[in-house]
């Protein structure tokens, strides 16, 4: 790895990561090494999704615990890190100004840099560590993310994206609604296996976008009729996910890239996998998947980003690190790519 | 004359060849293996259909495409004349200015002529656009597109082709749509116009994270 300077002191970086359910913490170094890998996830009630206020008391209950243990685990001492990295936006913005607020403090109280952090940005460098992609299409699908990516002239360009809800929501919004446990992801993969008749319900797509709100009621009218639930599932998995693969082979063969790099918290999703792959080999691309380890929300992935953008020069005075709860991954600027 | 691969799109596999002398472009929307075989037989006829019709309904438009020889509704294959000319996608940025200009405002202007006859391409892209040496634009692909005079819907096409030209030809993007819509504004009545485009920012403020895109 290319660094600006000569340096006998390798880079400890803590990473702070509170953008929705997750407080997590972590170290990175700057040579790619994960030292630590602490979270803690807070659960909504049954049928409930996330209360931002509930899930920031839940942060700021475990924050100094989630770090000590980051620390402990890493076997570094407080005074041993370097740079504080925190996750800036976007999320829900109770749960990131904890996450901010102990980075400030951290950072004021050791007098080192703080370096803020885009989330979904952290999602792909977090996979492009993990798989050693050069020049990838990244198909990010997450709780708070539904997008197809390109590099290009110093940002992530958006080629698709959902037009209304996530497949993360669309899967949350479903479960919870029928009384499947959350996240609902798993529990809707889970319940599909089960599953093999093909119920009709919109598939949506616009270009390189999809927009899955139609598809979410379509099918709860469809449970409200009694149809089996295990159908269902199947259903709503096959067609929400032939709708992105659908954009994904599309964004593939108008951007010709070579590399396809699955990256987020739905990118755990056998199925979603194994589709991605087949579109991957027709495109005659090579298919990566993040580290699985690395696909939900955590603080190495902020970690990892502070190294990066700190090799840039990039921090921010305490005065200005107010969090960006919209901030759009084509919005931020990239010196490290080119 | 052999009949070669000529593109292995992301919807269909094209081939070049002869339809009695004439040249051909042989467009099958193969299987796609990854999908139920339901859902696929579904989405590969209806969009075979649509596309013969939509082609045909889109020249009555006076929007340059390609002509329709065959519909083979079974196999989900058309057979359609082959347009000599470039893919306005790797043209793009060997253009000047004012040709960019110009292409521009002629992509605006078939875009205007598609919806003013109730027409909605659905996948505008420089991709699915070809500038022949006659400096004509024809638009092809036409698998997504749909009869709709709802602005949404018109709204959504426009959306689309913003979208192509931030991430594709992000250098060039703010002034190409701009002469896109001036292109537009010749076929569409004002009011109507504004009212469209008040609808891509609504349609964009929808998607995530959009809070910052207009800053």
């Amino acid at each position: 790895m290319m660094k600006p300077m000569k340096r006998v002191k390798q880079l400890n970086c803590l990473g702070i990561e509170s953008t929705a359910h997750t407080f997590g913490a972590s170290i990175v170094i700057d040579n790619g090494e994960i030292c630590s890998d602490v979270r803690e996830i807070y659960i909504p009630h049954k049928g409930r999704g996330i209360h931002p206020s509930e899930a920031a008391q839940h942060h700021n209950n475990k924050a100094q615990s989630v770090i000590l243990k980051a620390l402990q685990s890493a076997g570094k001492n407080v005074n041993d890190i370097d740079i504080i990295a925190f996750s800036c936006g976007p999320g829900l913005g109770p749960c990131l100004r904890v996450g901010a607020t102990v980075a400030r403090a951290l950072a004021t109280y050791l007098n080192k840099p703080l370096v803020p952090i885009n989330h979904a940005l952290a999602h792909i460098e977090i996979g492009i560590l993990t798989t050693n992609v050069e020049d990838p299409l990244v198909v990010l699908v997450s709780g708070g993310h539904t997008a197809i990516s390109a590099f290009g002239g110093k940002r992530w360009r958006i080629y698709g994206e959902t037009e209304d809800i996530t497949l993360g929501n669309l899967f949350d919004m479903f479960a919870r609604a029928t009384e499947l446990a959350t996240p609902g992801g798993p529990e809707v993969e889970k319940m599909a296996a089960k599953g093999c008749k093909l119920i009709d319900l919109p598939y949506t797509v616009k270009g390189n976008d999809v927009a899955y709100s139609g598809l979410l009621s379509a099918a709860l009218r469809e449970y409200k009729k009694g149809t089996p639930l295990e159908d269902l599932c199947f259903s709503l998995q096959e067609i929400a996910f032939s709708m992105m693969v659908e954009a994904t082979e599309r964004s593939l063969a108008h951007t010709e890239k070579k590399e396809l790099l699955l990256t987020g918290g739905v990118a755990a999703n056998k199925k979603f996998q194994l589709m991605l792959e087949s579109i991957s080999r027709q495109q005659n691309a090579d298919f990566h998947v993040v580290d699985v380890k690395y696909t939900g929300d955590s603080g190495v992935q902020i970690a990892w980003n502070g190294i990066l953008a700190f090799q840039k020069g990039i921090t921010v005075k305490i005065d200005d690190s107010i969090v960006k709860p919209r901030w759009r991954l084509d919005q931020v600027d990239i010196s490290w790519r080119s | 004359m052999k009949i070669t691969l000529y593109k292995r799109g992301a919807e269909a596999d094209l081939y070049l060849d002869e339809w009695y002398d004439r040249k051909v472009i042989i467009k099958i929307r193969v299987p796609k293996s990854y999908r139920h075989p339901k859902l696929d037989l579904k989405l590969r006829t209806s969009r075979t259909i649509r596309e013969a019709e939509i082609l045909h309904e889109a020249k009555k438009a006076s929007v340059p495409t390609p002509t329709i020889y065959f519909v083979d509704e079974k196999e989900a294959k058309l057979v359609i004349e082959y347009i000599e000319g470039i893919r306005i996608k790797e043209h793009f940025e060997k253009l000047n200015h004012v040709e960019l200009n110009r292409i521009c405002k002629d992509i605006g202007i078939k875009i205007g002529l598609l919806h003013k006859s109730g027409l909605i391409h659905g996948d505008l892209t420089t991709s699915n656009m070809i500038l022949t040496r006659e400096q004509k634009i024809f638009l092809i692909d036409f698998g997504l597109s749909f009869h709709s005079q709802d602005n949404e819907d018109r709204g959504t096409d426009i959306h689309l082709m913003k979208r192509a030209l931030d991430s594709t030809h992000y250098e060039s993007a703010k002034g190409c749509m701009k002469s896109i819509i001036n292109g537009y504004a010749k076929i569409m009545k004002r009011g109507l116009m504004r009212k469209i485009l008040d609808r891509v920012k609504e349609i964009e403020d929808r998607g995530r994270y959009s809070g910052e895109r207009h800053t």
